[in-house]
């Protein structure tokens, strides 16, 4: 057997150099630049990303993302509407995660309201036992749609079977498999059904196993490591400059996960690492999402086993809606609901931010409130929307190949970009 | 050190221009008087105060009060792993301020997004185009005098619009706004109990063609 040749892949930064000093000294040479349209609709843009590439032969020279073919205009719907009826919108988001984005939202509408600290207990591991879900979730799409544009179909399958287990565990929590509306502002819409537990117990065993299938066939894979090993590289500086977050800002090297800066629900009570990378290429973003799933699994496992008994909502009237039961026997329940289904929660004047960790990066609301049911403002801080604004510093100086490497090592959802 | 030592640092250096800390929900937002001086403010942040991450910038139409716009910017560092909100107005008349593209890279995109949304302009900006909507777009839309459903908008060549059918609801609350009754198609109302059925239809009918305006309905 032949010996394996090494071909040596030099870095980015150099190549542009490169590129830019032969179009220096030897103009004639130095052809015309084409203009590729890539996208909107292109297998690898995930969605409606539309990039217009300039190129000098097969080296991208410039990038110029255009967004905005999702745009619906949440930011403009929440202003008319109270705030729990925009729950719904919010699944819509990162459409790949709405567990997440639920419990991002109604975290934010309790801070405004100041009852984000009276949560139930059970409340808190429910929300937690969500978010973790949906970032395996989301991070087994991502990583299955980034191999598969590199090349290696069958983990795509393999991390969709198991998404299906989540959407199917979903189903039996909230009643519907992709648009969950789970969370209500001081508490959750239902309690865990009966049996629940065990299944979710079963799927974090059956999970870790595809993990383990997942990482053979990709971490020491050849084709692999050639195809996002020092492609992309994100430095650390730049990446911070660009408010980069989330998995793509760790792989940069930043030890900064909003779990662990600033915990809210019950993080602080729980065990789990946070995976940081060392270069900041594609290769590293794919690492710390693979580590983060199995960190997700063992926050899972932790609030499994310690979930407590108890209600899953404020016991306040004027927050959550009274039971059915009440509503129907009792005058001031029945007020309450009334109040509560016509004008909303009554949240006082003021302005909050509050930034979730979700999968995709810090997911962040600003509300302006001039009090009452509906909000003035309603800001989302998108994560992807943010991470894809790295992409003309990033793409430059790569192969036109390597953009589909890189496109798949940010894991965006157009949803959430466009709002 | 806390976000309010930061703070107070921030108004030692410009005293003159910064307002009292306010806390609310454990954040701490300073208000800065004259939007001109919101780059200098920024850069002076990121520089002596580590504020080295730009979370997010955001716009509040203050629709019918003087000064009209506030920019929002929420600034953190990671050093200190402090957040500090910085907040200035904006009139409709200047509709501008200074970009902080120079200081945070990150601010390019939030800026856009500004401009397209709210139509505040960024003096300095080196990209400043539309990003949401598309290019020639005529409206701001996240103003407060732009209606929910959308206003017209023919733009030759690129793009057309038309408002969406909401009629009002059912699914929007608005304080002021049409109340339940109103908005309920199978509500019964006394002055119509005597009419027949097709009577009340026509009358119906009546009513919603009278709310559509002519000149939104526009083929493309």
């Amino acid at each position: 057997m032949a010996a394996v040749q090494e071909i040596h892949v030099g870095d980015s930064a150099a190549r542009v150099q490169q590129v830019a000093q032969a179009a220096d000294e030897l103009p004639d040479i130095h052809g015309e630049k084409m203009v590729l349209n890539m996208g909107p609709s292109h297998p690898s843009t995930h969605g409606v990303l539309r990039i217009v590439l300039e190129l000098d032969g097969e080296i991208i020279t410039k990038a110029t993302p255009d967004v905005g073919y999702l745009h619906r205009g949440d930011e403009k719907i929440a202003e008319n509407m109270t705030y729990t009826q925009f729950i719904p919108y919010t699944d819509r988001l990162d459409y790949l995660a709405p567990l997440a984005n639920n419990v991002a939202y109604a975290l934010a509408v309790e801070k405004l309201m100041g009852i984000d600290q009276q949560l139930p207990p059970r409340c808190q591991y429910i929300r937690v036992i969500c978010c973790e879900l949906a970032r395996i979730s989301a991070h087994l799409l991502g990583i299955g749609a980034f191999a598969m544009d590199v090349g290696a179909l069958t983990v795509f399958l393999h991390t969709f079977t198991q998404r299906e287990k989540i959407y199917d565990l979903c189903e039996s929590l909230t009643g519907a498999r992709f648009t969950t509306t789970y969370t209500r502002i001081g508490g959750v819409s239902r309690d865990l059904p009966p049996g629940w537990v065990e299944q979710c117990c079963k799927f974090c065993d059956e999970v870790v196993v595809n993990f383990d299938e997942t990482e053979k066939l990709l971490t020491r894979n050849r084709i692999f490591v050639d195809r996002t090993k020092d492609i992309g590289v994100l430095p650390r500086d730049v990446a911070i400059d660009y408010g980069i977050t989330g998995p793509n800002l760790r792989g940069s090297g930043v030890d900064y996960d909003l779990r662990k800066a600033h915990p809210y629900l019950v993080y602080n009570q729980l065990e789990f690492d946070v995976p940081v990378g060392s270069v900041g290429d594609c290769y590293d973003r794919y690492l710390v999402r693979m580590e983060e799933m199995r960190q997700s699994v063992r926050i899972l496992r932790q609030c499994l086993k310690k979930l407590p008994d108890g209600p899953v909502n404020i016991p306040d009237g004027k927050t959550v809606l009274p039971s059915k039961d009440k509503v129907l026997s009792s005058m001031e329940e029945l007020i309450h609901q009334f109040i509560l289904v016509t004008q909303g929660v009554n949240a006082p004047p003021g302005e909050i931010y509050f930034g979730a960790e979700n999968p995709k990066g810090e997911l962040g609301f600003y509300i302006h409130s001039k009090g009452g049911g509906t909000p003035n403002r309603l800001k989302i801080r998108a994560p992807s929307f943010v991470n894809l604004s790295v992409l003309p510093v990033l793409l430059p100086g790569h192969m036109m190949s390597d953009v589909v490497s890189i496109l798949g090592s940010i894991d965006f959802v157009m949803g959430e970009c466009d709002r | 050190m806390t976000p309010l030592e930061q703070a107070n640092k921030l108004r030692a250096q410009f005293s003159d221009l910064l307002s009292e800390p306010a806390e609310f929900r454990g954040e701490v937002t300073v208000r800065l008087s004259d939007a001109n001086r919101i780059a200098d403010v920024c850069a002076f942040a990121k520089q002596a105060l580590g504020f080295d991450y730009l979370v997010d910038i955001s716009s509040v139409d203050n629709y019918g009060e003087d000064p009209r716009f506030t920019l929002v910017y929420e600034v953190y560092s990671y050093a200190h792993r402090t957040h500090v909100r910085l907040k200035c107005d904006v009139s409709e008349e200047i509709s501008e301020a200074p970009t902080v593209t120079g200081v945070w890279k990150t601010a390019d995109w939030h800026e856009r997004e500004i401009y397209d949304m709210m139509g505040v302009r960024f003096r300095g900006h080196p990209d400043l185009r539309r990003i949401l909507m598309w290019d020639g777009y005529p409206h701001f839309p996240l103003r407060k005098d732009f209606p929910l459903a959308g206003k017209p908008s023919d733009v030759p060549d690129v793009a057309f619009s038309r408002p969406a059918p909401l009629e009002g609801g059912p699914f929007v609350t608005v304080p002021g706004g049409k109340d339940t009754i109103a908005r309920e198609p199978r509500v019964r109302i006394p002055q119509e109990d005597s009419l027949d059925t097709n009577a009340r239809l026509e009358r119906r009918l009546d009513v919603k063609e009278a709310h559509i305006d002519p000149n939104h309905i526009q083929r493309p």
